[in-house]
């Protein structure tokens, strides 16, 4: 019983860190969300504790959303000390997630008319916690709304009140301000955050060009990166920084790029790769990596390469933490900037490949579809453990960035531990999570292991 | 009389999708001197075969073949797809089924000329007017001649396997196979061609056979390399297990699950001769309760096949192709035919008539049949 548990555990952790409910390259958003849905309801149902322990790991924030909801949606189905425990972990966790996604949350609870009086506290707090509460009015006006009339808040200040729900002639907040006077007043748009700026310039009829050049400065990252190339269009320069990029993301960007720009602006690329990259500590010995750019790393339309982007990310953070590294890609290329998704799958090969290197540490980045034939990469890995290799001098873990809806977990190669990998900046820790999932160690020591990383979460 | 030469192509791994499995081919040497393109009509087309014969279809598009005579590459000419957006089906009329449109181009409408050479399958009629044929038979012989197939898109689970398919490198044809029944196989000269005429799979037809398969079947298990670990200890022996059993699998797939389509003989009619290439179709022997492939090629001069697509014919669609074949054989003479066929001539009859080829016998003829084959109880 404890062995299922724990298998059941695992496969919950690999699905949460992996699906975000969109389409991937071999199922349909629709069959994804399905599978998703029925494993939270069959955890919530089983092992709330340990669903709720979920909130502490470097889960996506879709499934911290998704979490949070059934536990406040829940709250009479458990004792008081395990509601207070997961009132801290769900209160912690939301300060981590991206606060449209919170907004969303709310938004999600109010429909469904779960108003009990921990879910109150918990968006008190919430809001509370927030940097800059005009900023929010401005920016998520309508949810904010919502959110405070749903759990009987007063809004802070004296002016954001009145803002939301009576408006007024004249406000003392620059934002606000600004925010009045965009509705008649070209000047003031520029003021505002750049999804509400967008609409007043619709409002206005403000020519593109002209209103992305003055709006630029007010962008935040990502929308910087997202509108570089439609603002070229435009002959407008949006630049962007990459210099703070987190490395994933900063990979999906190079991927997004067609090779010949790859190629004119390689030393800068590399260089903020290399620099993204460095920002990971530790130290790993011999590294060789086998990495997948077969045709199904190209993800999906909702996820744009995102299985390549993880590979490439995963490229030049091992680069950084080996002493000796081996990338060795599936399609046989051998330089890794210029890389997109092509052809089969020949892992069984590759990792043959690897392991003539005799490494400290083999890491598979892959979806685990191996087709070129199906199933040598399990064999192989299988005959290395049992004949060639009983004593595991080298560690081999398979990184996945794809769920599979129908086997309710990311797909495995063999018995080699497999976890679920999202972003390339938490591989250090996954790896170390690796190990529980080789199915020797028992259901205490991943609880132990879920007490520690509770209490770290709750104090750091 | 022949089969086909598939020499220069090799299989690889198939891949597995629901009911459906896909088994590349991959040529060592791709042919440079013959390409091939897509024009894309998806419309219903009207095609005269000759002066005499018309012919009606949805056609969702045709080929392009480009060769040259003196060994220099060819260039697949600018490959397009084109969207239609009208909210009509437009109608196109076709000169002729293989058509010269340049020096060294060639367009024809691909399945729909080995399609033709099955519905054109004795399409004359009687040649000697027996008394229990029919004005009508004697008169316009098969005319109208009708049959049915589906798109691809109408194959269940076809459009996820195609999709998720990833072409390997250097190859120039696929098997495709449903619920493990060969359901087409497709080569093309050059791996450039194959990555661009991928899609159009899609758009093939496929007979009534296959569709029900991809409907009824449950997933086909994958092929699982299994490794026999009780004499490796070094890694060189894992390496050398592993490409032993590598080999496994096409010995299989070509003794054990494509032999219907390799092993048969074809009755193989030139269509058109350009440069050192010949463009040809086929026609299975109408064996009854077994593969029978239709379908059209090009071959180079030694007889190498440079380009192939095949349709598996239904069996209703079998058992009329043998109706016809043994008909002709015996100079549409019914008693012959029946003697040959181990049955009495009412048997004979009223099975023509099941096949769809009622009005080809005379009304009065069919009565007696049927009026003999009634058992006493049922009077």
């Amino acid at each position: 019983m404890d062995r299922v548990t724990a298998e059941d555990m695992l496969m919950f952790v690999n699905a949460a860190i992996t699906s975000s409910g969109q389409r991937e390259f071999h199922s349909a958003a629709q069959h994804q969300r399905l599978s998703l849905d029925f494993l939270h309801e069959y955890m919530i149902g089983n092992y709330r504790d340990l669903y709720a322990a979920a909130l502490a790991l470097d889960i996506n924030d879709h499934n911290a959303t998704l979490i949070a909801y059934r536990l406040l949606a829940t709250s009479g189905d458990t004792d008081l000390e395990q509601r207070r425990l997961e009132g801290r972990l769900i209160g912690k966790r939301l300060r981590l997630v991206a606060p449209q996604r919170v907004y969303g949350l709310f938004r999600r609870l109010r429909r469904s008319r779960v108003n009990n009086r921990r879910t109150r506290a918990i968006i008190r707090d919430w809001l509370a916690s927030r940097p800059d509460p005009a900023f929010d009015a401005v920016k998520y006006r309508t949810t904010l709304k919502q959110a405070v009339r749903h759990a009987h808040l007063t809004p802070a200040g004296e002016e954001l009140g009145p803002f939301l729900f009576a408006g007024r002639t004249r406000y003392d907040t620059p934002i606000l301000e600004s925010w009045r006077r965009a509705h008649y007043e070209h000047a003031a748009i520029y003021d505002l955050p750049y999804t509400v700026a967008e609409g007043f310039a619709a409002k206005h009829k403000i020519d593109r060009a002209t209103f992305l050049e003055r709006i630029a400065p007010r962008m935040t990252r990502v929308e910087r990166l997202r509108l570089q190339e439609s603002a070229s269009r435009n002959d407008v320069e949006v630049a962007a920084d990459l210099s703070a990029m987190p490395l994933t993301r900063l990979a999906s960007y190079v991927l997004s790029l067609p090779l010949s720009v790859r190629a004119q602006r390689r030393d800068e690329l590399t260089g903020a790769l290399r620099a993204a990259a460095s920002r990971t500590s530790g130290r790993w010995g011999r590294v060789v990596a086998v990495l997948d750019d077969s045709f199904s790393a190209s993800g999906s339309g909702q996820k744009r390469r995102r299985p390549l982007a993880v590979a490439l990310a995963c490229h030049y953070l091992f680069e950084a933490l080996a002493d000796r590294y081996v990338p060795l890609w599936t399609s046989g290329r051998t330089d890794a900037l210029m890389t997109y998704p092509f052809g089969v799958t020949p892992l069984g090969e590759r990792i043959l490949d690897a392991l003539e290197h005799r490494p400290d540490r083999l890491v598979i980045v892959s979806d685990g579809w191996d087709n070129a034939p199906d199933g040598l990469a399990a064999e192989v890995l299988r005959v290395w453990r049992a004949r060639l290799d009983p004593r595991h001098e080298v560690g081999i873990v398979h990184l996945n960035p794809e769920y599979d809806a129908d086997t309710f977990d990311v797909k495995r190669l063999g018995h080699v531990p497999t976890v679920g990998v999202r972003d390339a900046e938490d591989v250090p820790a996954l790896v170390e999570f690796a190990r529980f999932t080789e199915g020797r160690t028992g259901l205490a020591e991943l609880r132990a292991h879920f007490d520690d990383r509770i209490a770290r979460f709750l104090e750091g | 009389m022949g089969g086909f030469d598939l020499t220069g192509l090799s299989v690889r791994p198939s891949q597995v999708w629901g009911g459906v499995r896909l088994v590349p081919l991959v040529r060592a040497e791709p042919i440079r001197t013959l390409r091939l393109h897509a024009e894309v009509y998806r419309s219903f087309g009207v095609v005269d075969v000759d002066h005499r014969t018309t012919y009606l279809s949805y056609i969702p598009h045709g080929f392009v073949a480009t060769w040259t005579r003196d060994g220099t590459p060819a260039a697949a000419y600018g490959t397009e797809i084109a969207e239609t957006p009208s909210s009509c089906m437009p109608l196109r009329f076709h000169r002729r089924m293989a058509r010269r449109t340049d020096k060294n181009r060639l367009r024809f409408l691909p399945m729909h000329l080995a399609m033709e050479g099955y519905l054109a399958l004795h399409f004359g009629g009687p040649r000697i007017v027996w008394e229990e044929w029919s004005q009508r038979a004697v008169r316009h012989g098969l005319s109208p001649r009708v049959e049915q197939a589906y798109t691809g898109a109408a194959v269940d689970g076809l459009a996820d396997a195609l999709r998720i398919f990833e072409i390997h490198p250097g190859q120039c044809g696929v098997l495709v196979y449903v619920a493990d029944a060969l359901a087409a196989a497709f080569v093309v000269p050059h791996p450039d061609d194959y990555r661009a005429l991928h899609p159009t799979l899609i758009q093939d037809l496929y007979g009534e056979l296959v569709y029900h398969y991809a409907t009824f079947s449950s997933p086909v298990p994958q092929f699982r390399v299994q490794l026999d670990d009780t004499s490796i200890t070094t890694l060189a022996d894992l390496r050398a297990e592993a490409t032993k059993q590598q080999l496994a699998w096409p010995d299989f797939h070509d003794s054990a699950m494509a032999s219907g389509l390799l092993d048969a003989t074809y009755d193989v009619r030139r269509v058109y001769r350009m440069g050192d290439y010949t463009l040809a179709r086929f026609l299975p022997g109408f064996r009854l309760k077994q593969e029978n492939h239709i379908g059209e090629l090009i071959t180079d001069r030694r007889g190498r096949t440079a380009y192939l697509k095949t349709f598996r014919l239904s069996e209703n669609q079998i058992r009329r192709g043998h109706l016809l074949t043994q008909l002709a054989g015996h100079d549409w003479h019914l008693r012959d035919t029946a003697a040959a066929l181990g049955v009495t001539e009412a048997q004979l009859g009223l099975r023509i008539e099941s096949a769809g080829f009622g009005a080809l016998l005379r009304e009065d003829v069919l009565a007696r049949y049927r009026a003999s084959q009634r058992t006493p109880q049922s009077r």
